[in-house]
């Protein structure tokens, strides 16, 4: 993974020199958009039962790039159907090394047309294009290469039992990586033998139908893979559809609550993904320019649009003004702007919908009495953009330091004791993630063992690997993806 | 008949990434089955294979310190490479030995989907093999699996390619690079396996092959101080006690395939284990505390 931070140069005055970064956009002429796009189901893009179709909008003009399928519970059964017969009819009794060779080649697509899809990506979903290139696409193409290696190798993944497919799995995924929740859906289901009816989000259908085309290049049997789109009600619909037996989801804990109340009595097995609101714990003996980095990495990343976004800061005490000091200088040279220019840092907002909600949530922040620093930029006149904040004088009991907020925006708290970060880190309903910075090997162990959080990340932040398993506590959902533990929930293990 | 004469292939050595004749400029017939003259190959001295260890040793830091997932992604090329060349694999192993145009056909395929399989443990046999430790005190208590260094490999006679690749994959994948001792008497399509090694990103070095007298290059490969684990399946057993003494002056590990391990074709040949036969576990401790 490539380091996402930026150097920022300062855009000072030299003499009569202005320091200005030329603008440095990626072209979009190898990406082909339709004008409409169908559902993929058993092999094939097929028009919806209704016909009904809705925009997919670029966040960052605002405008449509396409009209994309509404799927109803009639597309939804003729998926779902078209699953369970790929599944019968060949798929779950193929040999691993097979099903191997099947997920090498899309990973081996994947890489070969990366390009196309991460400026897709940046197109449907507003991220920079530094992101979607170096992470996004690259990270996606890794997950069906370290999967496929599984395939073949259940046997020494869970020893004395063998391993089981499920059957047919119902994906729904979030619309903050689209391209690679995707991936991490799907890698693990198809390498344990089961078939999948994948549903993207509203807002970023448009990779998962790019993978549509790879799928098929691939020679994947017709019906292992079926791609859904549509609005929450096509997904409601495929959680709750009787042939399905396993049901994945990535996005809100609001959302993940009503499908565990749904699926509740079905006997269907269930992994979620939900929401985040994760500390990074800073103490006084930390490297401070490289916290700097980490913090900025940390909430800025992908628009601070990351479940497990470094949210809030708990910096210790007697540091506390100096990393805030740095944070908004640093803050200052942040680019907000074009996500398909190359030097962008933080890109369009994924909706107005988003947007509404950060503001919504700023604007509280500030009326309960928070501090707000913003760096003075100029936000494109178009689309969907939220420059870099920050909130000092933040208590536990604000809104801005309880809720989930899924925008560039850092609420910073203070303590004194290695005891009372533990104790505020794990002050919310969520256990995603955490980040420690000290020089203290000793501390940084210390306080992951206390960690209420599926991911602890020292002295550096938002690191994402295929053969590291990634998920949460509590609220933050159960279940894991990535690694041997990624497997687990698509197999029964037998004797 | 043909108006056209045949381009016939120089079979070398390969050492350090180069196709080299033997410092001793000595070569030896090579037969097919049927008893015509195949091409000379290489009679390698020891000499050459100190060469080879010294090439060895010099790409072993760089290819131990590759991501996992790139030595997976290089075997994998290895794959799609020999896949793209498996007419010339087959019409090789055809005339070396004496088994029929199908056996060739399906000791190639195994062999392709052998580097296939080794290639997914590349990211993954550190979670197999290693894992935490629950020490009784205030430790963080890891064990890791790292590559021995570099491995001396006597690959077995025949057939010619399937024990090779079988004996050779679970070897270099954790990090390890290998200096091969080619079958004496089928050398000739491990020289070309080495030419796929070549055009699939596997940095040079990283495998080395001598071909020559095994009686002659056995004893300095395992005598070599460079080198750390020698795998004597190639070897018949007065040989192979030969060189486990000669390996015992520098506490060299010494590895012979088990007799499940010698079903070529079967899954039993090829397994994680044989990863963590040419691995050393690493355990770090690490005190907690605020």
């Amino acid at each position: 993974m490539t380091d996402r931070s930026t150097t920022g140069h300062e855009v000072a005055p030299i003499g009569d020199f202005s320091l200005e970064y030329a603008s440095a956009p990626e072209s979009t002429a190898p990406v082909r958009v339709a004008s409409q796009y169908g559902l993929f189901v058993g092999g094939e893009m097929v028009e919806s039962a209704s016909g009904r179709l809705a925009p997919t909008v670029n966040p960052a003009t605002g405008e449509a790039l396409a009209e994309v399928s509404v799927a109803d519970a009639a597309d939804v059964d003729r998926a779902v159907a078209a699953a369970r017969t790929a599944w019968e009819g060949g798929w779950r009794d193929l040999p691993g090394a097979e099903r191997a060779k099947y997920l090498y080649r899309v990973a081996r697509l994947l890489q070969e047309r990366a390009r196309e899809f991460a400026i897709l990506e940046t197109m449907d979903g507003g991220k920079p294009i530094r992101e979607s290139r170096d992470l996004d696409i690259p990270l996606a193409a890794a997950h069906f290469f370290h999967y496929a290696g599984w395939a073949d190798k259940l046997d020494y993944a869970f020893s004395g039992r063998r391993a089981s497919p499920l059957g047919v799995a119902a994906q729904v995924i979030p619309w903050n990586f689209p391209l690679l929740m995707a991936a991490w859906k799907l890698a693990p289901a198809l390498a344990c033998g089961n078939t999948v009816v994948l549903k993207p989000a509203p807002t970023t259908p448009l990779t998962a139908l790019l993978l549509a085309d790879v799928l098929q290049d691939a020679e994947l049997p017709p019906g292992v893979v079926n791609i859904v789109t549509g609005d929450d009600a096509a997904g409601a619909a495929l959680v709750a559809h009787p042939g399905v037996d396993k049901v994945a989801f990535t996005g809100s804990t609001e959302v993940g609550r009503a499908i565990a109340a749904g699926v509740a009595g079905t006997g269907k097995r269930l992994t979620l993904e939900l929401g985040g609101k994760a500390a990074n714990i800073v103490f006084d003996d930390a490297a401070l320019d490289q916290v700097t980095e980490g913090i900025v990495n940390g909430i800025y990343f992908n628009g601070g649009q990351v479940c497990c976004a470094g949210s809030r800061l708990l910096v210790q005490e007697t540091v506390a003004d100096t990393v805030v000091g740095k944070l908004q200088r640093r803050m200052d040279t942040l680019r907000v702007g074009d996500p398909l220019d190359k030097n962008t840092d933080i890109g369009a907002i994924n909706s107005q919908a988003q947007l509404n909600r950060i503001q919504e949530l700023v604007a509280s922040g500030v009326a309960e009495g928070a501090e707000l620093y913003t760096p003075q930029c100029t936000l494109p006149e178009r689309g969907f953009f939220h420059p870099p904040a920050l909130f000092t004088n933040v208590s536990t009991a604000h809104r801005i330091a309880q809720e989930e907020i899924f925008g560039p925006v850092l609420s910073v708290l203070t303590f004194r004791t290695a005891e009372e970060a533990v104790a505020k880190a794990n002050n919310t309903p969520y256990g995603l993630s955490a980040g420690i910075w000290t020089e203290k090997g000793s501390r940084i162990l210390w306080m992951a063992d206390r960690m209420q959080a599926g991911v602890v990340w020292a002295n550096t932040f938002n690191r994402f690997d295929p053969a590291s398993p990634f998920g949460g506590y509590r609220e933050s959902g159960y279940g894991r993806e990535g690694g041997r533990a990624g497997l687990l929930p698509y197999v029964e293990l037998v004797a | 008949m043909s108006s056209r004469l045949a381009v016939n292939k120089t079979y070398k050595q390969f050492i350090g990434g180069a196709f080299e004749r033997s410092e001793s400029g000595r070569s030896y017939p090579v037969v097919g089955a049927d008893g015509q003259l195949l091409a000379h190959a290489v009679q390698g001295s020891r000499k050459d294979v100190r060469d080879a260890v010294a090439a060895a040793r010099s790409a072993q830091g760089g290819w131990a310190g590759r991501t996992a997932y790139n030595r997976g992604q290089i075997l994998y090329r290895v794959a799609e490479v020999m896949e793209s060349r498996r007419a010339e694999f087959c019409a090789e192993v055809l005339r070396a030995g004496d088994g029929g145009t199908e056996e060739a056909a399906a000791e190639v395929a195994a062999a392709i989907d052998r580097w296939v399989w080794y290639a997914g443990w590349a990211d993954k046999f550190a979670t197999v093999l290693g894992g935490a430790n629950p020490v009784a005190g205030p430790y963080f208590n890891l064990s890791v699996p790292e590559p021995v260094g570099v491995a001396g490999i006597v690959a077995p006679d025949e057939p010619p390619l399937l024990p090779l690749v079988s004996r050779l994959a679970p070897v270099i994948v954790s990090g390890n690079t290998a200096v091969v001792l080619a079958s004496e008497q089928c050398p000739l399509v491990a020289i070309t396996l080495a030419e796929t090694l070549a055009l699939s990103d596997v940095p040079a070095g990283v495998v080395n092959i001598c071909t020559g007298r095994r009686h002659e290059l056995v004893p300095p490969l395992a005598a070599h101080v460079g080198v750390d684990s020698v795998d004597v399946t190639g070897c018949a057993p007065e040989l192979a006690a030969d060189a486990a003494r000669q390996a015992a002056a520098t506490i060299t590990r010494v590895v012979s395939a088990s007799a499940a391990e010698r079903q070529w074709a079967d899954e039993s040949a090829h397994s994680p284990y044989l990863i963590d036969a040419f691995c050393e576990t690493k355990t770090v401790w690490h005190p907690k505390g605020r």
